[in-house]
């Protein structure tokens, strides 16, 4: 029963920033997260995949209280955050941790390893802060206890991430969210990280909530993703099915758009032209409308709202693929 | 020149390069040659020597290397030993060079349009509005919509996508024999990626420029290139035609990079291979004492 | 929170390096030649200054009419003042006034300064708003005129002196350790400790503060010489230290009044200032390139 309660839920966040506020001038409201909606059970993971200008970035911060959200609600554990005030993300910050995409920007420079990995603990003074106890964590992360005594900017990426993760494991995490994990590591040394965080989610049963922009790993590591495009979820839902049957023009792009590597299978066109576009002009209606091959009137004019399609998925479309294209099409015709 | 030299000639040409820094080597006797209008890829792993070996082609390597070797020529002209007003003379029209991150390509205090008209000096002959003219005519060769426009942008303006047509434009407009690129969709997002890939293979059938393709990124690798290059430890450990090699990779490492490679292990696996490292020096060690 | 006082130490096993880094930046500063003049008056003015008391052959005060402004001897090495005083005991003892005047001040100046400038950097908006304005508000003072107004109204004097350098140069670090804190509150690592529930107090102690003190004390090195030059400025122009005390300034004061007979007095006391504003320029210039990772790299790539 507790296994279904998910460990982390969010209805409808929106993170609003103000913009170009003065004494004598109003700032304007600038929506970097929409209308978002996700939950995270116990030992699951959860891919948030979009390209730049997509707020995934955003929302993770949001969710540890780094950016708090304007509007929406967020339950930890079932329990309800009063609001979003520094002191009531607490619960969720002492039971969860953050990767940085960065990690050694996340560490300070003039603090050992050993020291950093310690740090939760010294903070919430659980646990052991011995040198034993911290070359243990960073066994479990597989970083060599003789880079415990070496400072920050003398560690390779990989190892850097490592030890943020060992940082991670001081305190026994029920959520683990990463920025960004694989980014800038070779192919041999991210499949290293994805496996630690399959470890640690089979040992202590933590749930991830995974930020990225690469498919490749999402597609192996997550059990579900969510899609974003300019802030809002444009698609979610079980992995598999998503990269089976994608139902989003979107999503159907951005899966196009990663090269294969087999060059059998090359593409003659790019599947999506264009870029994504600003926040500060979003488009009227369907804000993928004007890069959607698919996009009729109607995609111009009102936007789409949440529908539940086949197979567990969820989109925000009007025409999503496989299920309305013919017939809006005759229409045209 | 006739059109039959050109053909015949390679566009690089590199026998037995080695380059070390103080006695410790980053690039150990690599062989590759570029032929007129072709594409090859350069794949390894960070400290593979990779870009080391394209900043030697242009003469970029800091004052600390030592670069050794039977042969470095580009577009006919030797370059091993060759010193700086040498490889200023081949920068341009023997080979441009496009930079992993459009950001910081170009100075962000200039106009888009000055900064590229700058990279004409050489063209002492062309009036002011000829160089608008070709600069206006590239813009509008790599995609650029209002090329006109962009002259007055400053970078800061444009989108990590846009700069990096303008980076490509740029280096076209001095016409060189080969378009080296230093992972140049790697600070992109996919979809822009999938764009300036679709560019760059365009450009090579419109323009006939090679092209010395450096990524970490089989899926890019396998999407434009015609032939492929891995590089391990600063040694080419296997070349060929791209087919071949992602058909059946025989080098060890090619085999394990292959086997890393997300997008080509099968859904429902979750458990990530990893490389051996140490195996693979063992096989190399024995591979010496063989 | 005095939980998270408690738990604040750094310490553990894993510093044993620390005298290591500390001997290896010395070794750097030495390699460059400016670094070394820098070090090795640096070194002769701190031992002079400490050991005054022991060196010095004669005492400040000890007036011989007799031997009023004699050259230099054999038992005068720099001569005489106009009141047959000893110059190099005067010399001497007045290093001994301007190292203790610069430390002091300093060191006062540094103490209200860090935790002003981080609470400014890191506190609430409005108590920002606030200190800045009163940090603008003390620099935007003419610094003569500000120094005379104390000096009228205190009386002169060594600490008179060390007000008015303190006072003059709280909002300037303060400043500077504001600007550091607001562009490292900003940083991962800093945000990391917060996501870690991490209190306030950790966050500048343990945190903020080792980060933003290296900077500080380049910079206040680099000080030490214009502070120097103050005091002696200030004590020439008669509103510094007491006659009657031995110091740079007044040496100077004093022989300016007997140039027309002889210059040696200007000369014994405008060197010491020379070579003490040479020493800590270069010593802190040296120590700024040492200690800046990028550069160090750089050199030993």
């Amino acid at each position: 029963m507790t296994k279904q309660t998910p460990i982390l839920e969010a209805r409808g966040l929106g993170i609003a920033v103000g913009t170009g506020g003065g004494i004598f001038f109003a700032g304007r409201k600038l929506d970097i997260v929409m209308d978002v909606s996700l939950s995270l059970r116990p030992g699951k993971i959860v891919c948030v995949v979009g390209e730049s200008g997509s707020g995934k970035t955003t929302l993770g911060m949001a969710l540890v209280g780094l950016t708090p959200p304007t509007t929406g609600e967020i339950r930890f554990d079932g329990a309800p955050l009063q609001d979003f005030s520094k002191a009531s993300f607490r619960p969720i910050r002492d039971k969860s941790a953050l990767l940085f995409q960065d990690p050694a920007s996340s560490f300070n420079p003039r603090q050992r390893i050993g020291d950093i990995i310690a740090e939760p603990r010294r903070i919430s003074g659980e646990g052991a802060t011995t040198s034993e106890a911290i070359a243990s964590l960073a066994q479990l992360a597989g970083l060599p206890s003789s880079l415990l005594s070496r400072f920050p900017h003398a560690l390779s990426g990989g190892q850097a991430r490592r030890a943020a993760v060992a940082r991670a494991l001081s305190v026994v995490p029920r959520l683990i969210v990463a920025d960004e994990p694989t980014a800038g590591l070779d192919v041999s040394v991210q499949g290293g990280v994805m496996n630690l965080f399959l470890d640690i989610r089979e040992k202590h049963d933590t749930a991830f909530l995974i930020i990225t922009h690469n498919l490749a790993v999402a597609r192996h590591i997550s059990d579900e993703l969510v899609i974003m495009y300019l802030g809002r979820v444009v698609e979610s839902g079980p992995t598999a099915e998503i990269f089976r049957n994608p139902q989003h023009p979107y999503t159907k792009a951005l899966l196009d758009s990663e090269p294969v590597p087999d060059p059998r299978h090359r593409r003659n066109e790019p599947p999506v032209i264009g870029e994504v576009p600003s926040i500060f002009a979003r488009p009227s209606g369907c804000e993928f409308h004007e890069r959607c091959r698919f996009a009729q009137s109607l995609c111009r004019s009102e936007a789409p709202r949440e529908t539940a399609g086949a197979n567990g998925q969820r989109v925000r479309c009007h025409f999503p693929i496989g299920q309305a294209v013919g017939e809006p099409a005759l229409a045209i015709a | 020149m006739s059109t039959e030299q050109q053909q015949t000639r390679p566009v690089l040409e590199i026998d037995e390069l080695s380059i070390s820094y103080g006695g410790r080597p980053a690039v150990s006797n690599v062989n590759l040659t570029i032929q007129p209008g072709e594409i090859v890829g350069i794949i390894g792993e960070s400290g593979s020597g990779k870009s080391t070996l394209a900043h030697a082609i242009l003469g970029l390597l800091p004052s600390s290397a030592t670069v050794s070797g039977r042969a470095l020529s580009l577009a006919g002209k030797n370059l091993l030993g060759a010193d700086g007003p040498a490889f200023r003379s081949v920068r341009g029209p023997g080979a441009a060079m496009v930079f992993q991150n459009p950001m910081t390509t170009f100075s962000p205090l200039h106009r888009l349009g000055d900064q590229l008209t700058d990279l004409l000096w050489r063209g002492t002959s062309l009036s002011k509005e000829e160089k608008r003219q070709r600069i206006v005519a590239v813009f509008r060769q790599v995609g650029l919509s209002n090329a006109a426009g962009r002259l007055s942008n400053y970078p800061f303006e444009l989108s990590g996508g846009m700069l990096q047509r303008v980076a490509i434009a740029a280096a076209l407009m001095m016409r060189p024999s080969l378009l080296i690129a230093d992972e140049p969709t790697t600070a992109l997002d996919v979809t822009m990626e999938a764009q300036i890939l679709h560019l760059i293979r365009e450009l090579r059938a419109e323009a006939g420029v090679a092209v010395l393709m450096i990524s970490h990124h089989l899926g890019v690798i396998a999407e434009i290139c015609d032939r492929v290059v891995v590089m391990y430890a600063g040694r080419v450990v296997e070349q060929g035609p791209v087919e071949a090699i992602f058909a059946n990779p025989t080098h060890p490492y090619t085999k394990a990079l292959f086997a890393c490679e997300p997008a080509l292990i099968a859904p429902g696996v979750n458990r990530m291979p990893v490389i051996d490292h140490e195996a693979l020096r063992r096989h190399a060690d024995e591979r010496k004492t063989a | 929170m005095s939980e998270a006082v408690s738990n604040m130490h750094v310490a553990s096993g894993f510093n044993q390096r620390r005298s290591l880094r500390i001997a290896r930046t010395l070794r750097q500063i030495h390699s460059t030649p400016l670094g070394a003049i820098g070090v090795v008056l640096v070194t002769l003015i701190v031992l002079v200054a400490a050991l005054a008391p022991w060196i010095a052959p004669y005492s400040p005060t000890a007036i011989s009419v007799t031997e009023r402004l004699a050259g230099p001897s054999a038992a005068h090495w720099l001569g005489t003042d106009q009141l047959g005083r000893d110059l190099f005991t005067r010399v001497i003892l007045g290093t001994r006034t301007a190292m203790t005047v610069a430390l002091v001040s300093l060191t006062a100046a540094l103490a209200a300064a860090i935790p002003l400038g981080l609470i400014a950097g890191y506190g609430p908006r409005w108590l920002d708003g606030l200190l800045v304005l009163v940090f603008d508000s003390l620099s935007s003072l003419p610094m003569i005129m500000f120094g005379l107004a104390i000096v009228v109204l205190l009386g002169p004097g060594v600490s008179t002196v060390i007000l008015v350098i303190v006072a003059y140069s709280v909002p300037s670090y303060a400043r500077l350790v504001r600007a550091q804190t607001l562009s490292l509150k900003a940083r991962d690592f800093i945000r990391a400790e917060q996501v870690m529930n991490a209190s306030s107090l950790r966050i500048l102690f343990v945190h903020l503060l080792p980060n933003v003190v290296g900077p500080l004390l380049i910079l206040a090195c680099l000080d030490l010489s214009t502070v120097i030059t103050l005091e002696a400025g200030l004590s020439f122009l008669g509103l510094g230290v007491k006659p009657q005390v031995p110091s740079w300034g007044n040496i100077l004061s004093d022989g300016f009044s007997v140039i027309r007979n002889t210059p040696v007095p200007v000369l014994v006391g405008s060197i010491p200032i020379v070579l003490a504003t040479i020493g800590f320029t270069f010593f802190g210039e040296a120590l700024r390139d040492a200690l800046d990772p990028k550069l160090a790299t750089e050199k030993s790539a």
